[in-house]
C-alpha cells in the first residue's frame, strides 16, 4: 500500500479529478485498476468492445444504453477522468457535508444522479421522454415476453400517469416527481463507492 | 349503553366458565388439579344419580368439556376484542396486548377467587397450535423486498444483539447473585445463563400487537419485526445447549467448547432446516400448480405444508419459527400465482383470523394474564428489579453498539432516533415465558424465581413501553408509514434502475447486492417458475403481473361504479388482458353509447333473419382484414378478403331489391343502418331467401355463394366465435356513409393476434351481443 501515493501520481489531475468527484484516493486507485484491466490492449482509454467484453453487460436489458451513457456525444474513447465521473453519480450521498453556498452541486446528488437516470431514457435528448423512447425502454426490458400491444397499452398508461401538461412526452420534471417516493439515494448507490 | 352490555356479557361468561370448567380449563392441566377435576364429575354424577328415576335430562358435560371450554376461551377472547373496538378512547392509549392481559389477570384471579385453580399456558399449547399461525401470518406476509434488502442489518441484531443481550444480563445477573446480601447464592453460572438467554429475546408476538397499532415507517418495522422473528434460532440453540449443560450436572472444558461447537452447528442447522422448509415450499407449489380442478382445498395445502415444516424443524430441536417464515416467504410467490382469487382471499383472511387480529395473539395474551395469577410465584425484590434494569441496559447497550457497527456498511444510515425506537421496541412476550416455564424444577430449583421475574419482565415491556411507544413515536416526530400504491412509473423506473445498477457493478468488477439478485432473479426464471407455476403464467414477467393488477382494479371499480361508459384509456389495455388471461370474466366493455330501442330494434331483426353463421361472417367486413404479416394464415386472410370483395358486389347489386325479401315492419332508417352496418348479412339473408322469389338473378351465383357462406361460415366460425367469447372488441365511431363497417374495431392487428391465440369457438351465443353502431 505504500504504492498508493505514486500511483496517484501517475494519474494526471489526479486533486481535480477527487475534488470533483469527492472520492477517496483508495477508490480512485481501485478505480484505476479496474479501467486498467478493462482496457485490455492499454491504450489508456475504453472504447466501446472493451464494455462489451464484459459478458454480465451483454445479458443486461439495457446494457447498450449504459455503455452508451458513458461515451459523451461524437466521442469514441473514455478516458479515465470520463470512467470516474460518470461513475461518482453512484456514490452515496454525503449527508452531512457541509452545504458551501456557492459550490456546485456535488454530482452524486439526488437530483444528478436522476439526471443520469433521465438521459438513459432520452436517447435523443431533446429534453422529453417520448412515448417511443419509452417504448424502446420496455421492449428491451420485457424482451419477446409480452406482445406489441401490452408494450403499447403499459406505455400510454405509463405516460398518463406521469404527464402533467399533457405534451404526451416525460419530462425531466414529471420524471423526477414520479419518483419522489423512491430513496433513490438508497437505489443508485453502490455502496463500495463510499 | 354497549358497555354495559358487554360488561354483562362478560359476566356471564365467566360464570358459566367456572361451575363448568372445574379445575380444568384447557386441556392438559397440570397434574396437581386432577383431583379437583374428579371431585366436580363425581359431584355431577351424585346429581345425576339422586334424581334418577327416568333420565329425561341427563346432565353429560364430560364428553363435551374439553371443546367446549376450548370454544368457551376462543369465544371469551373474540369477545374481548370485540369490546375494545367498542372503546375506542380506551383502544387509542392502551394497546390491546395490555388490555388483553388485564382482562387475563382479571379473569385468572375470578377464578381464583373461586376457588378453583385457574388453568395455565401449557407449553404444548402454546408452541404447537397458537404460536404456529401467528408466525405464519408473519412468514406469508413479509414484505420480502425490504426484508432482503436490511438482511444484514437485521441479522447482525437477532445473531450478535441476541448474543449480546443473553451473556450481559446472564453475566451480570450471576454477578448479582454471588453478592451478600441475597441469598441467591445456590443460582449457578448456568441457570443464569440460560435465563438470560431465554429473557433477551424479542417476541414476535409483542411486537406484532404494539408495532401494527403505531403505524411507523417500514424500515424500523422490518428492523424490529425481522430481528423478533429471527432470534428465534439463536434463543432455540442457546436454550437447548444450556439445558443440557445443566442436565449433565458438571461441564468440563470439553464440554464447553463441545458447547460452542453445537451452538455453531445450531446456527448452521439451519441449512438442515432450510432442507426442511424448502422442500415444503417446493412442494406447497408444485402441489399448487396442479389445483386448477380442485380449487377448494388449495388454502388447505398451505396451511399443512407450512405446519409440517414448523414441526420437523421442532424435531431436530432447530427453530420452527425460523423453518415456519422461511416456509411461507418463499411460497408466496409461486403458490400466489398458481391459485385462484379465491383461494388467496381464503388464505388471506383464515391466516389473520387464526393468528394476529383475532384468536391466537389474544389467547395467547389472556391466557398470560391468568398463569399470572395461578403460577407460583417466588418474589425476590432484588433479582426482579435487577433483572429489569439489566435487560434494558443491555438492549440500549447492544443497539448502540450495533448500529455504530452496521453504519458502516449501510447506505441508509440508522439515526439516533432510530435505535432508539429499535431499543424501545424490544418487547419480551410470551415465548419467554412459555421456555422458562418449561424448565424442570428439579435441575432450577429457581425455576418459579425465574417466572416470575420473566412475567414482571414481560409485564414491564409490555405495559410500560407498549404504551409510551406511541406518544413517543409522536413527539419524537419519526417518520410514520406511507400509505401509497405503486404507480406504475415507480414499477417500470425501478426497475430500469435494476438494471442500471447491475449494469454499473458490472462495469465496476463488484459483485455487489445487484449483482446477485439479479443472479437470483435469472435462476428463478430459468429453471424454477417453470416447474412450480402452471402453465403460462410462469412467463409473465412481474411487470405485466403488476400491470394486470392495476388494469383489473380499475376495471373493477368501473364496474361497480355502473360503467357501461367508454373506457377511454383502457381500452388498449383490455386487449392485452385478452391475451394472457382468455377465461377473465368479460368485466370491462368499451360500449358506445346506444339507444335501447335502437338496440331492441336491431336485435330482433338479427334474430329473425340470421343464422349464426352469419353473425361470425358479420365481423369479417373487409375493411377489417388488413393483412398482419406476422401472423400464420396470411393466406386464409387474402382469401376471404377476395370472398368479401366478392360478396360486396353482389350486395350492392342487391340493394336495388331492397324491398323484396323485406324483414317485418322495418323503418327506413333502421333498414338503412343494418344495410350499412351489415352488408353481409343482408347479402346472405336474400341469397338464401332468393332462390324462392327470384330464381333467375340468383342462381348462377347460388352455388357460389353458397359455398362462400359455407367457407366463410367454416373460417369465419372459429375467429368469431373467438371474439365472442373474447367478447372484447374495441369501438371506433365510424362514419355510416362510406364505410360499411360496424362492428370491429379499427385495428385488425390485435385483433388478427387475439383470434389466432385464442382456443378455438367456445359456446354458441344465438344473441347478438355486439350492438351496431348508430
Amino acid at each position: 500500500m505504500g504504492s498508493t501515493s505514486s500511483t496517484l501520481l501517475k494519474i494526471p489531475n489526479v486533486e481535480v479529478l477527487m475534488q470533483e468527484t469527492g472520492f477517496s484516493p483508495a477508490h480512485i486507485i481501485r478505480l484505476h485498476d479496474r479501467f486498467k484491466a478493462l482496457d485490455k490492449e492499454g491504450r489508456g482509454h475504453l472504447c466501446p468492445q472493451d464494455f462489451g467484453a464484459i459478458k454480465e453487460l451483454a445479458m443486461n436489458p439495457i446494457g447498450d444504453r449504459i455503455i452508451g451513457a458513458f461515451f459523451s456525444p461524437g466521442k469514441e474513447t473514455v478516458d479515465f477522468h470520463t470512467f470516474v465521473k460518470i461513475l461518482a453519480h453512484f456514490r452515496p450521498v454525503d449527508k452531512d457535508r457541509p452545504k458551501e453556498p456557492n459550490s456546485p452541486e456535488p454530482i452524486n446528488s439526488r437530483s444528478n444522479k436522476l439526471k443520469f437516470a433521465f438521459q438513459l431514457y432520452d436517447q435523443d435528448k431533446d429534453g422529453k421522454i417520448s412515448r417511443d423512447e419509452l417504448l424502446k425502454v420496455l421492449r428491451s426490458m420485457l424482451g419477446m415476453q409480452v406482445t406489441e400491444e401490452q408494450l403499447e397499452s403499459i406505455a400510454d398508461r405509463t405516460i398518463q400517469e406521469a404527464d402533467l401538461d399533457r405534451d404526451e412526452a416525460i419530462s425531466f420534471e414529471e420524471f423526477r416527481k414520479s419518483l419522489e417516493k423512491v430513496n433513490i439515494d438508497h437505489k443508485m448507490s453502490i455502496r463500495f463507492l463510499r | 349503553m354497549e358497555l354495559k352490555m358487554f360488561i354483562l356479557v362478560l359476566g356471564l361468561l365467566v360464570g358459566s366458565l367456572m361451575p363448568l370448567g372445574g379445575a380444568s380449563g384447557s386441556p392438559g392441566s397440570g397434574t396437581g388439579q386432577d383431583e379437583c377435576k374428579k371431585n366436580n364429575g363425581d359431584e355431577k354424577n351424585g346429581n345425576k344419580t339422586t334424581k334418577k328415576s327416568f333420565p329425561v335430562l341427563t346432565l353429560d358435560y364430560k364428553k363435551v368439556r374439553l371443546p367446549f371450554e376450548i370454544s368457551l376461551w376462543v369465544l371469551l377472547a373474540s369477545l374481548m376484542k370485540l369490546g375494545f373496538h367498542l372503546m375506542p378512547r380506551l383502544s387509542s392509549i392502551v394497546p390491546e396486548s395490555c388490555l388483553l392481559i388485564l382482562v387475563g389477570l382479571l379473569v385468572g384471579g375470578l377464578i381464583k377467587l373461586v376457588g378453583e385453580a385457574p388453568p395455565v399456558l401449557k407449553s404444548e399449547i402454546f408452541f404447537f397450535y397458537l404460536l404456529p399461525p401467528i408466525i405464519l401470518d408473519a412468514g406469508y406476509f413479509l414484505p420480502i423486498r425490504q426484508f432482503t434488502e436490511n438482511l444484514g442489518t437485521i441479522l447482525m441484531f437477532a445473531v450478535v444483539g441476541t448474543l449480546w443481550n443473553a451473556f450481559f444480563v446472564g453475566g451480570l445477573l450471576y454477578g448479582v447473585c454471588q453478592l451478600e446480601g441475597t441469598n441467591l447464592a445456590s443460582v449457578n453460572l448456568l441457570s443464569c445463563l440460560l435465563f438470560g438467554s431465554v429473557i433477551s429475546a424479542v417476541d414476535p408476538v409483542a411486537v406484532l400487537a404494539v408495532f401494527e397499532e403505531i403505524h411507523i415507517n417500514e424500515l424500523l418495522h422490518i428492523l424490529v419485526f425481522g430481528e423478533s422473528l429471527l432470534n428465534d434460532a439463536v434463543t432455540v440453540v442457546l436454550y437447548h445447549l444450556f439445558e443440557e449443560f445443566t442436565n449433565a450436572g458438571t461441564i468440563t472444558v470439553t464440554d464447553g467448547f463441545l458447547g460452542i461447537v453445537c451452538f455453531l452447528v445450531g446456527l448452521c442447522g439451519r441449512s438442515v432446516r432450510g432442507a426442511s422448509e424448502s422442500t415444503a415450499c417446493i412442494l406447497a407449489a408444485f402441489t399448487s400448480r396442479f389445483t386448477s380442478h380442485t380449487r377448494v382445498i388449495e388454502p388447505l395445502f398451505v396451511f399443512v405444508y407450512s405446519y409440517m415444516a414448523y414441526l420437523s424443524a421442532e424435531v431436530f430441536h432447530l427453530s420452527g419459527i425460523m423453518a415456519l417464515i422461511a416456509c411461507g416467504a418463499v411460497m408466496r410467490p409461486y403458490v400466489e400465482a398458481n391459485i385462484s382469487h379465491k383461494s388467496h382471499t381464503t388464505i388471506k383472511y383464515f391466516l389473520k383470523m387464526l393468528s394476529r387480529a383475532q384468536v391466537s395473539d389474544t389467547l395467547i395474551f389472556i391466557f398470560l394474564g391468568v398463569s399470572t395469577v395461578a403460577g407460583p410465584h417466588e418474589w425476590n425484590w432484588i433479582f426482579v428489579v435487577a433483572t429489569l434494569v439489566f435487560c434494558l441496559v443491555a438492549r440500549v447497550l447492544g443497539v448502540i453498539g450495533l448500529t455504530f457497527v452496521i453504519n458502516k456498511f449501510r447506505i441508509v444510515k440508522l439515526t439516533s432516533k432510530d435505535q432508539f425506537i429499535i431499543a424501545y421496541g424490544g418487547l419480551r412476550g410470551a415465548i419467554a415465558f412459555s421456555l422458562v416455564y418449561l424448565l424442570n424444577p428439579d435441575h432450577f430449583p429457581k425455576r418459579n424465581m425465574f417466572l416470575t421475574a420473566i412475567i414482571t419482565v414481560i409485564f414491564f415491556t409490555v405495559f410500560v413501553q407498549g404504551m409510551t411507544i406511541r406518544p413517543l413515536v409522536d413527539l419524537l416526530a419519526v417518520k410514520k408509514k406511507q400509505e401509497t400504491k405503486r404507480s406504475i412509473n415507480e414499477e417500470i423506473h425501478t426497475q430500469f434502475l435494476d438494471h442500471l445498477l447491475t449494469g454499473i457493478e458490472d462495469i465496476c468488477g463488484h459483485y455487489g447486492h445487484h449483482h446477485w439478485k439479479d443472479k437470483l432473479n435469472r435462476f428463478n426464471k430459468k429453471y424454477v417458475k417453470k416447474c412450480l407455476i402452471a402453465g403460462e403464467r410462469s412467463k409473465e414477467p412481474q411487470l405485466i403481473a403488476f400491470y394486470h393488477k392495476m388494469e383489473m382494479k380499475q376495471a373493477i371499480e368501473l364496474v361497480e361504479s355502473g360503467g357501461g361508459s367508454k373506457l377511454p384509456s383502457a381500452m388498449p389495455s383490455t386487449v392485452s388482458m385478452q391475451n394472457i388471461q382468455p377465461k377473465k370474466p368479460l368485466q370491462d366493455r368499451a360500449l358506445p353509447q346506444l339507444s335501447k330501442a335502437r338496440e331492441e330494434e336491431i336485435r330482433k331483426i338479427l334474430r329473425t333473419n340470421l343464422q349464426r353463421t352469419r353473425q361470425r361472417l358479420r365481423s369479417y367486413n373487409r375493411h377489417t382484414l388488413i393483412a398482419d404479416p406476422f401472423e400464420d394464415g396470411l393466406d386464409e386472410i387474402l382469401i376471404k378478403r377476395k370472398k368479401m370483395k366478392e360478396l360486396e358486389k353482389k350486395i350492392s347489386q342487391m340493394n336495388n331489391y331492397l324491398t323484396v325479401p323485406a324483414p317485418p315492419a322495418d323503418s327506413p332508417s333502421v333498414a338503412r343502418a343494418r344495410l350499412a352496418s351489415d352488408p353481409q348479412a343482408w347479402g346472405l339473408k336474400s341469397v338464401t331467401e332468393i332462390p324462392t322469389i327470384k330464381v333467375e338473378l340468383v342462381s348462377p351465383q347460388n352455388p357460389e355463394s353458397v359455398k362462400v357462406v359455407d367457407e366463410f361460415s367454416k373460417k369465419g366460425s372459429q375467429p368469431k366465435g373467438s371474439e365472442e367469447e373474447g367478447g372484447l372488441t374495441m369501438r371506433v365511431p365510424s362514419s355510416e356513409k362510406q364505410r360499411k363497417d360496424k362492428t370491429p374495431d379499427e385495428e385488425p392487428q390485435p385483433r388478427f393476434m387475439r383470434c389466432l391465440s385464442d382456443p378455438g369457438p367456445a359456446a354458441e351465443e344465438e344473441d347478438e351481443d355486439e350492438p351496431f353502431l348508430p
